[in-house]
């Protein structure tokens, strides 16, 4: 039944270009990229129990190094997306530890901290990253000779990503790493007294949580052609934390969900109006206070208590 | 020497600034477990309050305006307090959320209600000379700036140790349950806390005004300010928060002053430091 689902689903998701106009096929890939970049952070956040507000750092750190190498340094794509996996993993490092010698609300003010930091340093370092005017004129890649300027052929690459990313994610929180993880979430100390390092399975967490951070951020930029110091924003980590939480932390399904509710609500919002920074606020306010523990959760303990 | 001498008065008075909000935001943590992410916001709207006050009613006093802003802002973070944060009381993570989302709909309602231009407000006509000393020249407003953080300080040192109020939330932050069973209303304690970390952190909103200006995102601007500050001084530590504002202070303007474009990075190299040697920061305690 489940794996029936799925294989619907995927065949739906792969047909989709044949049955839609170019917007909403370009709205399905930007909810593709919003759902990698949910279920990243959903690893930190709803396993790891580490809720970090400075996550659209990896996001934009890897879209500003892939752009920088392209269109500054005449790099191809392939080169420059190696790299710039490799150095935001490695940053993601370098952050784990300095961000993991605290927990939990210290956790969450340090990689605030650190994301400002670099939002700063994307805003004012202007002969480098163009400051507010951002960075503009970027080309897509062309893997194996295929364009992918046009919608269908992006939205198809972008699926074939984010459904490696789903897989390589759920392989890892559901592998025995991953019932660590979960362990050392509930009982750090319990984890520790069975002999394992809590603080060495949070780093490797954050690490892995980073760079799919960064294969957003490399999606995010191809699909733009353009980035600016917002994505690097508080607002943009909140949009993304929003959309794990509004989902349901913790399940696979929900931060996708939440992440393609954020990204709709934010595209037809923006449409009416500009109040973007003030909706999403108030929709914090109404998830925390009404529906804590998420959208799919909810909906799936109605739908069991509605089986019985 | 000038240069020197001047940036070193910058940085003292960004100080003192950073004092007036880091003291709230490190006292909610430490009464509260909050992170009171709403802080920033707190302080712009302070700044914002004072300007158009000012702006509209010619021959008020700053110092008014400053303490009419800060009971303004700390009714409206009582009001926060009482209304959304007290529901959320088992749930940290909530509240911190809640508060996140309060400054985005706090930032936002001012950059309707004021527009994006950035709003001067003005320096005290008494204030304006330079103040001259040893053949130095010193703008007089910035002096005053720092000896209001340090009389606040000193201010807040005596409420918090000589005073029943300051023994009540020094029992709260030791052990909230404690307190609770031996007759505190605890609960009521967080909502003065809370209006009056909110309160400082509006009051010095103005006070910055005639140094920083009214502008939206000044909220994003002073939050990671405030952050990096009770991150190094140690979170719920009052002496903490005031050492560690002036040193924030110091290397924030040398930092811009000397090397504009790694002015953040250096900012950055002590909370490191600091994090890598003495996780709970310069003068917090372990466990805080």
């Amino acid at each position: 039944m489940k794996w029936l689902a799925a294989i619907l689903l995927a065949a739906l998701l792969v047909l989709l270009p044949f049955c839609s106009g170019d917007f909403y096929i370009n709205l399905a890939s930007q909810i593709l990229i919003a759902a990698i970049f949910a279920l990243s952070l959903n690893l930190l956040v709803g396993y790891g129990g580490m809720t970090s507000l400075g996550h659209a750092s990896y996001l934009g750190v890897a879209a500003y190094i892939s752009a920088l190498l392209t269109s500054r340094y005449g790099w191809g794509h392939g080169p420059a997306a190696v790299i710039s996996l490799a150095g935001t993993t490695a940053m993601a490092a370098c952050f784990g530890v300095i961000a993991l010698r605290a927990t939990g609300l210290g956790f969450l003010m340090i990689t605030l901290a650190l994301s400002q930091v670099l939002w700063g340093l994307a805003y004012r370092m202007s002969d480098v990253t163009n400051g507010d005017n951002g960075i503009a004129g970027l080309t897509r890649p062309m893997p194996f000779g295929i364009s992918l300027n046009g919608p269908a052929a992006f939205y198809w690459f972008t699926l074939i990503v984010a459904i490696t990313a789903f897989v390589m994610m759920a392989i890892f929180v559901s592998s025995s790493f991953g019932s660590t993880l979960k362990g050392v979430r509930d009982q750090p100390r319990r984890m520790a007294a069975l002999g394992f390092n809590p603080w060495m399975i949070r780093w490797i967490t954050f690490v892995y949580a980073g760079f799919w951070g960064g294969v957003s951020g490399l999606l995010y930029v191809y699909y733009n052609k353009y980035i600016h110091p917002a994505s690097l924003s508080t607002t943009s980590s909140a949009e993304a934390l929003l959309g794990v939480i509004a989902g349901g932390s913790g399940t696979l399904g929900g931060p996708m969900v939440g992440g393609a509710l954020v990204l709709l609500l934010k595209n037809y919002a923006s449409a009416y109006i500009e109040r973007w920074n003030m909706l999403l606020g108030l929709i914090f306010l109404f998830i925390v206070l009404v529906m804590p523990t998420g959208i799919v959760p909810g909906l799936s303990k109605l739908l069991r208590r509605g089986w019985r | 020497m000038q240069f020197w001498i001047i940036q070193g008065l910058n940085s003292l008075s960004l100080g003192g600034l950073l004092f007036l909000l880091a003291s709230g935001f490190s006292l909610i943590f430490g009464l509260m477990r909050l992170a009171n992410l709403t802080h920033g916001a707190f302080f712009m709207l302070g700044t914002y309050f004072g300007a158009v006050a000012l702006r509209n009613f010619d021959g008020l006093n700053l110092w008014v305006t400053a303490l009419g802003a800060g009971i303004a802002v700390a009714a409206i973070g009582g009001l926060f307090e009482r209304l959304v944060l007290t529901r959320l009381k088992s749930n940290p993570l909530g509240q911190v959320l809640v508060t996140l989302g309060m400054a985005f709909i706090i930032s936002d309602a001012c950059l309707v209600l004021w527009g994006g231009d950035s709003i001067p407000v003005p320096t005290p006509q008494n204030l304006r000379a330079p103040t001259r000393f040893l053949g130095f020249v010193f703008p007089t407003y910035r002096l005053v700036l720092v000896g209001c953080a340090v009389a606040t300080a000193v201010a807040l040192y005596f409420l918090l140790e000589r005073t029943r109020l300051g023994a009540m939330i020094r029992a709260g932050v030791d052990d909230s349950q404690m307190a609770r069973a031996v007759g505190i209303p605890v609960s009521n304690l967080f909502t003065t806390v809370f209006c009056l970390g909110a309160g400082i952190a509006g009051a010095g909103g103005v006070l910055g005004g005639p140094v920083l200006s009214a502008y939206p995102g000044l909220d994003a601007d002073m939050l990671p300010l405030a952050l990096i500050v009770v991150i190094l001084g140690g979170i719920g530590s009052l002496l903490g928060a005031f050492v560690g504002s002036f040193i924030i202070g110091f290397i924030y303007t040398f930092g811009t002053a000397l090397f504009p474009e790694l002015a953040y990075i250096i900012l950055f190299l002590p909370m490191i430091f600091v994090i890598a040697f003495r996780p709970q920061g310069l003068f917090g305690r372990v466990g805080a």
